[in-house]
């Protein structure tokens, strides 16, 4: 799906199509606090578009102003095409944006299986009285979603747990389960918010392989918060980097890695 | 050693998704339905059905109705009683404006009115967030109850305040009033039961229930999933009070035959309906079933089973006591299993099924 | 409270439920009204005579008021020993109004079973106390962490079990206050005032000062003694106030002590006024839209609660009432707080709440 050429420093760069997402000048306040100030940076559909900083830079709000979960007061979103005014979470949802939380945002009180099926509800059709018959159109309609979870279910290897309450799970399988959710949207956008925080190298690499998976055999397009440079060294096909709410680089994960600005906000060097 | 799941392989999706996956939960379910529907209307006294199978089936359905509002979907409402009523008196006015109508009918559709006053009270829900909202259905119990007496048109300009309840007939037999005999009222009154729970049952393991539980466990990633938010929960409320309104219905015409609001429809039914949900256990339909039996059953046993086995109670006493071991009971249960009488049971099953073994 | 959240408030009127909702909303409370209402003129009824009324009758305004303000003193006390204990240790304690009548309960049956009535002031404290530390340590430590939906629950839970001993132990039959043996002033004071005569109870001038003067009391105590620096810092962070030393145990005992206090105090005053009887879930469940008004851990939050609550509720049931029938006492503090909870979801004193996720 993407041919790999070479950039001027040597790495192959992946050819990706327009631009999906476009944040431009957006500010975003929490009474005195200024969360974001004046960012603008796109990411093009089939890309795998990182996030990075240091803590406090703005990097999960920035997310939830793509999500529609927080209003910025100044600036512009555009989805798809779409410049969007005021969206609620849940139209974010139908028009294809799905995400993943810092800490794991799970319905505890459900199965893993239980779970990953709340992501289809967009997707499920019939109705109050249908569902209160259950068997005939709402069964048949919730046995074809079940099978797409299943399927998901087998991507992530969890099928051992899927009748477990998540509550119970370690945190890795939970945050597996997370994605999973997120999967069961059928996304265009995913927004994975710190998705290795918190894991093992064993995990890690699971985590990264099931994020590249989704990205090329799925097509979607990711938008990635990671602490871990390595991560987002090989992850990412652009980087933008963001401080005290502003951005001070946007590039490829070279060039970003090489610029002054980053090494002194958030990089370091070795001594 | 009976109680296994060896053998029992699930080839399709759809066996795997049955509400009993057991066969031998099926048995039980069988079994107890025949007992339900055969064994207690042939063999129990008409004491037994009037004073503890019928108010058990009524509070079940009540409780059934707030649990799908509070352990489904994590909405407190101290409001039961209140919509409670307003199906009592719905259904009073339907029929006295439609005799002819079939009452059971009738009592459905007053659910609806129920339903309609649930979603209003419910409204505030959208913004009011965990026990705040428990202040929402406060109002609505202390208003509804306040309506109930101060309009006369509710009760027929009776001059005792009180609802009568007229004779109906169900296919030539006397069903309310007077002359209706204890097993046809307890019969309608299981059908009904049956039935609702069986709708109940279906929602909660669907879309639906899932979009409920979705709410209650985390509302911010249920919105994120497409969720909407006011749709679920006006939802809930509509058909919590639904539920509360066919039992208010029911609890007037095929269990008290009449009554004043005042003296019925009080705080301490909301409050004694949401301690059937707590102990029974939040969030589980047998649950509800097991709260009601329990609370149901409660004053009987003080007041009868007790002397019977030859522990002196007098009446007075017995109430006294019966507050005291309701308030530690749903201490203990809140502290020690929050999950209620339905966990146990749960549990008990887990350790049946690998019965004669420890594990 | 974590459970409230400041979220950008919903387009309401975009939605078709909400639309409905409202439109049967009105028609419902159009029929209620219209069918308690007689005469012509509705509107004029509802907006202008009262105020009128209000004007014509200045004393009989004052009277109202005043009712109003020490009702609301009352229940404000009530509020005050929640947020006391609220305050210092994160810990909901619902049944303070039971607690209240137990006390009163308690303080009645020592004085019948003939114990002089001071003695039985302090054997009272003594019980009330026992009573607070017996349920924080044995229902309210155990759910710590539990949502707060857990506790009030709980609470329910400990004033149904309260209501039982109480009823078992005292008998069920209302109880007359002791007034007189603890010197509590009886009769009233009439004011000339407006033209006309303002009735003041002497008791009820009584509770007033003395409600007034525990308030000021545990003002500064919080304000500007050792003791009230620590209680505060505990409600902070115990493990912040741990590690500088204070001692928790000794700051809990010390603040169930005080809301003990507090209790037996509203209790005598509340039962010098009426009846000491268990027609209480009324009473217990009022302290609800007070704290919510006033927010959980203030105490002029409290106080300017209890006043608005008390005060709104006999205006609205003296002016407003006889136009439905009367009688609206039984609902309308709750409605009054339904409103202030869709407006400032914190209520008037307590803090935003921002969720983050």
């Amino acid at each position: 799906m993407n041919a790999a050429t070479m950039n001027v420093t040597g790495e192959p760069i992946r050819e990706k199509g327009e631009v999906l997402l476009a944040v431009q000048n957006v500010s975003l306040r929490f009474g005195g606090v200024k969360a974001i100030s004046d960012v603008s940076f796109d990411i093009r559909k089939g890309e795998v578009r990182a996030i990075i900083g240091p803590n406090g830079a703005g990097k999960t709000s920035m997310l939830n102003c793509i999500n529609g979960f927080y209003q910025p007061q100044e600036g512009q979103i555009t989805f798809k095409g779409e410049r969007r005014h005021k969206m609620k979470p849940h139209r974010a949802a139908a028009a294809g944006i799905a995400r993943t939380f810092q800490n794991v945002a799970l319905f505890k009180g459900m199965s893993t299986l239980d779970n990953i099926m709340t992501g289809r509800t967009l997707k499920m059709k019939r109705g109050f009285f249908w569902q209160a018959l259950r068997h005939g159109p709402a069964m048949n309609e919730e046995i074809e979603h079940r099978k797409v979870v299943e399927d998901i279910i087998d991507f992530l290897q969890i099928e051992h747990i899927r009748k477990l309450p998540v509550g119970k799970l370690p945190y890795g399988l939970q945050k597996r389960v997370e994605l999973g959710r997120a999967l069961a949207m059928e996304p265009e956008l995913l927004l994975l918010d710190e998705p290795m925080a918190g894991m093992n190298l064993e995990e890690k690499e699971d985590m990264c392989r099931f994020i590249l998976d989704v990205n090329q055999q799925f097509g979607t397009t990711i938008a990635l918060i990671e602490h871990d440079m390595g991560v987002v060294m090989d992850l990412s096909d652009r980087v933008v980097v963001l401080e005290y709410g502003r951005k001070i680089a946007d590039g490829t994960p070279s060039e970003v890695k090489a610029d002054q600005k980053v090494i002194d906000a958030y990089l370091g060097v070795a001594h | 050693m009976f109680y296994r799941e060896a053998g029992q392989f699930k080839s399709t999706y759809q066996a795997d998704m049955a509400v009993f996956p057991i066969r031998q939960d099926r048995i039980g379910l069988a079994i107890i339905l025949a007992i339900a529907f055969i064994g207690i209307p042939m063999l129990a006294n008409d004491f037994f059905i009037t004073s503890v199978m019928i108010p058990f089936l009524v509070f079940s359905l009540a409780a059934i109705g707030l649990n799908i509002l509070t352990g489904y979907t994590g909405l407190i409402s101290l409001g039961t009683a209140a919509f409670m009523g307003v199906g009592a008196y719905a259904c009073y006015k339907l029929t006295t404006f439609f005799p002819g109508v079939n009452i059971i009918v009738l009592i459905l559709v007053s659910g609806l009115f129920s339903a309609g006053i649930g979603v209003l009270f419910g409204l505030p829900s959208l913004r009011i967030k965990g026990f705040y909202l428990a202040v929402a259905t406060l109002a609505a119990q202390f208003f509804l109850q306040w309506a109930f007496v101060r309009v006369p048109w509710l009760f027929n300009y009776n001059a005792s305040g009180a609802i009568e309840v007229p004779q109906r007939l169900l296919f030539g037999i006397p069903v309310t009033g007077a002359s209706a005999a204890p097993e046809t009222r307890y019969f309608v009154c299981l059908v009904l039961v049956v039935a609702l729970t069986w709708f109940a049952s279906n929602l909660v393991h669907g879309k639906i229930g899932r979009s409920w539980m979705a709410v209650r466990d985390m509302d911010i990633a249920a919105e994120l999933m497409g969720i909407k938010l006011l749709n679920a929960k006006l939802l809930a409320f509509a058909v919590s009070s639904f539920y509360a309104g066919v039992a208010g219905a029911m609890m007037i015409f095929l269990w008290y035959g009449g009554g004043e609001a005042n003296d019925v429809f009080t705080i301490r039914l909301s409050f004694n309906i949401l301690f059937m949900v707590i102990i029974g256990g939040l969030g589980s339909l047998i649950g509800s079933f097991f709260g009601a039996a329990f609370i149901a059953s409660l004053p009987t046993i003080m007041k009868f089973g007790l002397p019977a086995l030859g522990v002196p109670m007098s009446g007075a006493t017995a109430e006294h006591v019966t507050f005291m071991l309701v308030g530690a009971l749903i201490i203990i249960f809140l502290i020690v299993e929050p999950h209620g009488l339905a966990r146990l049971w749960q549990i008990g099953k887990q350790k049946l099924r690998t019965w004669p073994f420890p594990y | 409270m974590s459970d409230v959240a400041v979220r950008p408030m919903p387009n309401l009127l975009a939605n078709g439920w909400i639309k409905a909702g409202l439109i049967l909303a009105a028609i419902v409370v159009a029929a209620i009204l219209g069918a308690r209402l007689d005469g012509s003129g509705t509107l004029h009824k509802i907006f202008i005579d009262p105020f009128d009324q209000m004007v014509a009758a200045p004393d009989l305004l004052a009277q109202t008021v005043w009712e109003g303000l020490v009702s609301g003193v009352l229940y404000a006390l009530i509020a005050l020993g929640f947020v006391l204990i609220f305050k210092a240790s994160g810990v909901f304690n619902f049944a303070q109004g039971i607690m209240v009548v137990f006390a009163a309960l308690t303080l009645v049956g020592l004085y019948e079973k003939g114990v002089p009535a001071f003695l039985a002031v302090i054997l009272t404290l003594g019980v009330m106390f026992v009573l607070a530390v017996a349920i924080e340590r044995v229902v309210l430590r155990p759910l710590v962490n539990q949502p707060d939906i857990i506790l009030f629950m709980a609470t329910f839970g400990i004033t149904y079990f309260l209501i039982g001993l109480g009823e078992s132990v005292f008998g069920g039959n209302p109880k007359q206050m002791i007034a007189d043996q603890l010197w509590l002033p009886k009769g009233a004071v009439d004011l000339k005032l407006f033209g006309g005569l303002v009735s003041l109870q002497k008791i009820d001038i009584a509770a007033a000062i003395i409600a007034s003067v525990m308030i000021a009391v545990l003002a500064a105590f919080f304000q500007y003694t050792r003791i009230g620096r620590a209680l505060r810092a505990v409600a902070d962070s115990h493990k912040a106030a741990l590690s500088v030393g204070i001692s928790l145990n000794q700051i809990w005992v010390i603040v169930w002590f005080t809301a003990g206090i507090v209790a037996l105090i509203t209790g005598i005053m509340w039962g010098a006024r009426s009846d000491v009887s268990f027609a209480l879930e009324i009473v217990a469940l009022k302290a609800l839209p007070v704290l919510i008004l006033g927010g959980f851990t203030s105490i002029p939050g409290a106080i300017i609660g209890g006043l608005i609550i008390g005060i709104g509720e006999k205006m609205g049931e003296f002016y407003w009432g006889p136009l439905v029938g009367g009688g609206i006492e039984s609902w309308l503090a709750y409605f009054i707080a339904l409103g202030f909870l869709l407006f400032r979801p914190q209520g008037l004193f307590g803090d935003k709440i921002i969720e983050r996720i």
